[in-house]
């Protein structure tokens, strides 16, 4: 073949790869929003479930995922960005920064169930919490921390090490060049890293399954030790243990999540390209 | 010899028997030098000389680099800078310095000059804004920018921003000001005006620089030193130096034999 030929092939080869990653995308999610919009409904997302889940609204679930994402933010958050800070500004390369870096790596790794099955042994049975928004709330934290961790490491990272040498040659301390320029440069990574980890929490159906939820309450929950429904266990039981439930409600539980989510991820997506061109380096 | 350039004055910076290197490598061997007070002493050689590392040793900047290793002294109007509880930051506060590349920091004109100010706690408006007018204006940039005192910083030319830069390290009213290769990336127009606003901070500072060119040095110094692979050749005023060097080394520089 000429050599014409084959840029054209090559081209067309990973366009071709590149459309078949968003075709998947388009398919699931045009499936849920055709098959789940006719459940959309002010009943649907504001009132209590009625007659055994099969009518009435998802409410408990959808307030019990925010719940859970809010709690798990605000543990999540303090430690993940604490960490990165320490990691990126003030450790040294000693045997003991390599083996909190290993332990960080190897979170990341640990399958969401292994997670709930370790949430219901520490924070449910050992530290008596009980199945509570508390150790639901604990359990995500710890599964999003390395994702925190890492991005917001990254973020640092990536400010130029001029602005510390800068800082440093005025008199300021190192915490007063990360607070004055180091910190507000990396903001916008942050805050992207932190919100794609929670929505990751947001969407986890096994760290939940032991810790915190419940399939049906007739209340909201009142403090943080009560269990709550949440929209991905929800889905699951709804979808798998329930006989005869509509199909419509499966599919518009299932957007109301989709939307979640994917919502959370163009603000994501809105705060970096919006930072990115006010960057200055 | 080398180090007694001074008859009357006390030196300001005084280094004795200084050596330092990166993990092993030596980047200074055995340095003695006197800078004297209220004049520009200029660091010269070619690179790699070690001109650079003992800049940033002076104001101890080098503390932020991992695996190095000193032996000797540094003082600082005859304190030992090194010795155990000294302020690091209050020390980095009486000198000044102004890098190779102009690097304002993210921000406005207002932001960068007052940086240094408002990290030491000043935090009064009637205080800040004489700093910000007698800084700019000591570094011959007032007049470009008074108008556009918050619009960002990244906005200036290089000139404006390397200006800034030296009016950013004149804030904090430093008693030296340590300046490497500030002109380096500057057109010629900038250069003369950065180097016009140097010949009038000398008569209120100590200033130590390490010039771009060896003519940069041969205008604006009044002592020199030249460094050659991490060694101090010879120092002396700016005619013995420049003129008439004692060292062969030193004349095959200057003339350019080599460099």
């Amino acid at each position: 073949m000429g050599r014409f030929t084959v840029q054209r092939v090559g081209f067309i080869l990973l366009f071709a790869a590149t459309a078949a990653v968003i075709l998947p995308i388009l398919l699931v999610v045009s499936a849920i929003v055709v098959r789940g919009f006719g459940a959309i409904g002010w009943e649907f997302l504001a009132a209590m479930p009625r007659e055994g889940m099969k009518a009435g609204g998802i409410l408990p679930a959808i307030v019990g995922t925010l719940l859970l994402v809010g709690g798990t933010a605000v543990v999540a958050i303090p430690v993940g960005v604490g960490g990165a800070i320490y990691l990126s500004e003030y450790a040294r390369d000693t045997v003991l920064t390599r083996a909190i870096r290993l332990a960080i790596v190897n979170l990341a790794g640990i399958p969401s169930i292994v997670y709930g099955l370790f949430g219901l042994g520490l924070f449910v049975l050992f530290l008596g919490f009980g199945t509570s928004i508390l150790a639901g709330s604990l359990t995500l934290s710890i599964m999003t921390l390395p994702v925190i961790i890492s991005t917001a490491e990254e973020a640092l990272r990536a400010v130029p090490t001029e602005y510390r040498t800068v800082s440093a040659s005025l008199g300021g301390t190192r915490w007063q060049g990360i607070r004055h320029v180091v910190l507000p440069q990396a903001l916008p990574g942050i805050i992207t890293g932190v919100i794609l980890g929670l929505l990751r929490a947001a969407g986890e159906t096994a760290p939940i399954l032991f810790t915190v939820a419940a399939f049906y309450l007739p209340r909201l929950p009142r403090s943080a030790f009560d269990q709550t429904m949440a929209l991905p266990y929800h889905l699951y039981v709804i979808s798998t243990q329930v006989p005869g439930m509509p199909l419509e409600i499966q599919y518009g539980t299932a957007l109301v999540l989709l939307a979640l989510v994917l919502s959370l991820n163009g603000v994501a997506t809105v705060i970096r390209s919006f930072f990115r061109t006010r960057r200055e380096w | 010899m080398v180090g007694d350039m001074v008859s009357m004055q006390v030196p300001k910076i005084q280094v004795k028997d200084l050596s330092y290197s990166y993990g092993g490598k030596a980047a200074l061997s055995d340095i003695t030098l006197d800078v004297p007070p209220r004049a520009t002493t200029v660091l010269f050689g070619p690179a790699g000389g070690g001109k650079t590392t003992l800049l940033r040793l002076i104001n101890r900047l080098n503390d932020l680099v991992d695996n190095t290793q000193m032996s000797g002294h540094l003082f600082l109007d005859g304190l030992d800078i090194y010795a155990a509880g000294v302020d690091v930051c209050q020390l980095r506060r009486r000198i000044g310095m102004v890098f190779a590349l102009p690097l304002p920091l993210p921000g406005t004109v207002r932001e960068n000059v007052l940086y240094g100010p408002m990290l030491a706690g000043i935090r009064d408006r009637t205080r800040l804004e004489p700093i910000l007018e007698r800084s700019l204006s000591q570094a011959a940039l007032w007049d470009e920018v008074k108008d556009r005192l918050d619009g960002p910083a990244s906005r200036l030319s290089g000139g404006q921003q390397q200006r800034l830069c030296i009016a950013r390290s004149l804030a904090l009213e430093p008693e030296i000001l340590l300046l490497d290769e500030p002109t380096s990336g500057l057109d010629p127009i900038s250069t003369a005006k950065v180097e016009a606003s140097l010949n009038k901070l000398k008569q209120e500072f100590t200033i130590v620089i390490v010039p771009h060119s060896i003519q940069q040095g041969a205008r604006i110094a009044d002592y020199a030193a030249f460094f050659l692979m991490g060694e101090l050749i010879e120092c002396g005023t700016r005619a013995e130096v420049f003129t008439s060097p004692r060292d062969r080394r030193t004349e095959d520089y200057v003339t350019g034999r080599f460099g």
